[in-house]
């Protein structure tokens, strides 16, 4: 059995520590590229989201690699996420692909169709090994969501373009080769220590900018141009409302957001007080908690035609006005030219300065050009 | 010669549609300007524009004292011509619309692909709006469409205003307002009727995209090659309700505005990396390559000038800019937010 799945940031880190495990033949679907979403947008509905186009991508890469089992999560609520195993396991079944197909239904949905789940990718598989099994990959899997989260800080501050970079890619390999639960914790720390010693300029006045929106768009880098590093390189410190392992777990202590979901929507309930699927409910509530924090501004993504983000966007111009923080919408599709995004984001910034209290914006704007020209890699943004 | 070199500005916009490039004196005013078509070929629309730039001012001399550049091929241009300042186009107009206007506080832009809303408060943009998914809005399709009606670009305003009810043309999108039109014409509705309708069109789709949420508040300034449009002026007057003011260069005001950030950087003489008015006559030659260097496989653009590369970029992680760069990749990077 040859088992893949679509990718979704840096959640195959984890799956491949999950399958090594479970003893199961991983097939690593090529990472996402442009081609991907070529074969994911030819075979996909035309009015379907996004994320559908690349997991059809994905998938069809896998099974031309000789994956012959096929996991999707499943979900329920009113966002199309839920349907979309069913639809992309009818698409590729009518391209002739021949593959078992499974849904993996939220653990909340079901404990025992949960377990079951697993036991069919590795049979004799009992409950008590499962749960040991979830949960050290789970913690690797936060290893992995703590160093990302930290490089989105450190990148703001860093000497050398593109140091962050190279170092997280360091501190993969050392999270890679981790496997018992002290590993695991020694090789977090190392991870993030390699993260933190990168060269940093710390008296640099940087950007506070906050990201939030639909998961996928936000979890995945090549969805969204790699908006974060575009952003880091500019010298923008980033924080983002939703995290692999946040997401995936099954309780609700947002353990790496460090804002638990109850909080999230606490702060949500003055303008959407039930949810309305997907993130939208937590993209106002982490609009709201990011505003308090004294963040300059907020990014939301979603993929054009998201229905919760749609419903939150609509509601985004109270919350601006109320907290008076400037917020700048990127829907995302097809498109693979990104200079749309850039010259959007290169303007917010702008704005952003201006707020800081640069005299004038204009003032501001001429420094950040300077910056900009003098530094040929910077304008290339 | 004994007459002194006048000081000057050079700004350039080139956007989809148009490319613009202007000279400023050292008091901001305008000296030259050219409106041109990109054509799709920015490279070209650059060096034609500089050619047509010199032969405008004639044998008036200038020294260029900084060059900034703006529009979707920013880079690009600021490679060619060598730009003190790049900078992204809603910047470039808001800077621009303040010099015209001083205390403006809305600014309404429409180009060839793209429109934008930009508000102001006391001189700092405070918010903005770009168009993202639709075209319906933009000049391409007022140029469609007057292609479609047999009436040259130039003249669809002064039909515009003319009428005197206008038609109800579907602005949602523009294959239902290319529909409305045709429906209209085929049942005999008046020419003007039409196009003022489509104009009214324009102004919903714009409003209903750019503006949600935002206050609209006067003064209202008005730019872009669509500006020249006294119907879409007319439209904008009867939907907001108030005066809207049109620059008198409102087709070149992405140059100026340019040319304004140019000037602001406060260059001795000298110190601008201006190429010169000759790099028109220079062949250069773009192309592109994928770059293996990791996952991303990003989409890296090349360009050479009388067969040397000249510069490299597009990639995430900036490894090609760095290489081209003087000092190689261990340069210092000066920070945004200082």
């Amino acid at each position: 059995m040859k088992v893949s799945c679509p990718h979704m940031g840096h959640l195959h880190w984890m799956l491949d520590d999950l399958f090594e495990r479970l003893g199961v033949d991983y097939v690593k679907p090529p990472p996402s590229t442009t081609k991907t979403l070529t074969i994911g947008a030819k075979h996909s509905p035309e009015f379907a989201c996004l994320p559908l186009k690349i997991n059809v991508g994905n998938f069809i890469e896998a099974l031309e690699l000789g994956a012959d089992t096929l996991i999707m999560a499943g979900g329920h609520g009113p966002c199309r996420f839920g349907y979309y195993g069913i639809v992309e396991e009818r698409i590729l079944r009518d391209l002739g692909y021949d593959f078992k197909f499974i849904m993996l239904e939220p653990f909340d949905d079901g404990k025992w169709a949960f377990y079951k789940t697993f036991e069919s990718l590795s049979p004799g598989l009992s409950i008590r090994k499962l749960w040991k099994t979830l949960k050290a990959s789970f913690s690797k899997g936060r290893a992995f969501d703590e160093i990302y989260k930290r490089s989105l800080q450190v990148r703001a501050y860093e000497v050398n373009r593109g140091d962050t970079t190279r170092a997280l890619k360091e501190a993969e390999q050392v999270l890679v080769l981790a496997y018992t639960p002290e590993e695991i914790e020694e090789a977090a720390r190392e991870s993030l220590a390699i993260i933190d010693a990168v060269d940093q300029d710390l008296d640099r006045e940087v950007l506070k900018v906050g990201i939030v929106g639909e998961f996928f768009l936000l979890l995945e880098p090549f969805s969204n141009f790699g908006l974060e590093e575009i952003l880091g390189h500019m010298g923008v410190y980033i924080e983002r409302s939703v995290w692999v392992t946040d997401w995936i777990a099954p309780n609700r202590d947002n353990k790496i957001y460090g804002f638990p979901k109850q909080l999230v929507e606490e702060k949500a309930a003055p303008y959407l007080s039930h949810n309305v699927g997907g993130e939208g409910r937590e993209t106002i509530g982490s609009i709201v908690l990011m505003a308090e924090r004294g963040f300059d501004g907020i990014i939301q993504l979603l993929p054009f035609g998201c229905m919760p983000e749609n419903i939150a966007t609509s509601i985004i111009p109270k919350v601006q006005r109320n907290h008076d923080i400037p917020v700048l919408t990127l829907a995302f599709d097809e498109q693979t030219g990104r200079a749309g995004l850039v010259t959007r984001v290169e303007a917010f910034m702008d704005l952003l300065l201006a707020r800081r209290g640069s005299k004038l914006a204009l003032a501001g704007a001429a420094t950040a050009a300077d910056a900009a020209t003098k530094q040929p890699s910077l304008s290339k943004l | 010669m004994d007459v002194p070199a006048k000081t000057g500005y050079l700004g350039i916009d080139v956007g989809s549609v148009s490319t613009n490039l202007v000279i400023l004196d050292e008091h901001a005013s305008v000296l030259a300007a050219i409106y041109r078509r990109t054509q799709g070929q920015p490279i070209k629309a650059v060096q034609e524009g500089l050619k047509e730039l010199v032969a405008l001012l004639e044998d008036q001399e200038i020294e260029v004292r900084g060059v900034g550049a703006t529009g979707s091929a920013r880079h690009l241009t600021g490679i060619i011509v060598g730009a003190d300042v790049v900078k992204n186009e809603i910047t470039a107009h808001a800077v621009a619309a303040s010099l015209v206007v001083p205390d403006v506080n809305t600014v309404l832009e429409i180009g060839g692909q793209d429109s934008k809303l930009i508000i102001l408060r006391d001189g700092v943009v405070t918010d903005f709006a770009m168009n993202s998914v639709c075209a319906a809005g933009t000049g391409s399709f007022l140029d469609h469409q007057s292609a479609r009606v047999g009436i040259p670009i130039e003249d669809f305003g002064s039909y515009a205003v003319r009428s005197e009810s206008p038609a109800h043309i579907a602005g949602r999108c523009s294959v239902f307002a290319e529909s409305d039109m045709i429906h209209k014409q085929q049942v005999g509705v008046a020419v003007e009727d039409i196009i003022y309708g489509l104009c009214h069109a324009l102004v919903r789709n714009y409003l209903n995209n750019l503006s949600k949420g935002k206050e609209l508040i006067a003064p209202v300034v008005f730019q872009g090659g669509v500006a020249a449009n006294a119907g879409m002026k007319r439209a904008f007057e009867d939907a907001l309700g108030m005066e809207i003011v049109i620059p008198t260069h409102h087709d070149v005001m992405g140059a100026i505005g340019s040319a304004i950030l140019a000037m602001e950087m406060e260059l001795e003489p000298g110190e601008t990396s201006f190429k010169g008015f000759d790099v028109s006559d220079l062949v250069y030659d773009t192309s592109t390559f994928n770059c293996n260097g990791c996952s991303n496989i990003c989409e890296v653009v090349k360009i050479k000038v009388e067969g040397k590369t000249l510069a490299r970029w597009g990639g995430r992680c900036g490894k090609w800019e760095n290489e081209d760069a003087p000092g190689g990749r261990k340069r210092e990077r000066a920070p945004v937010g200082a």
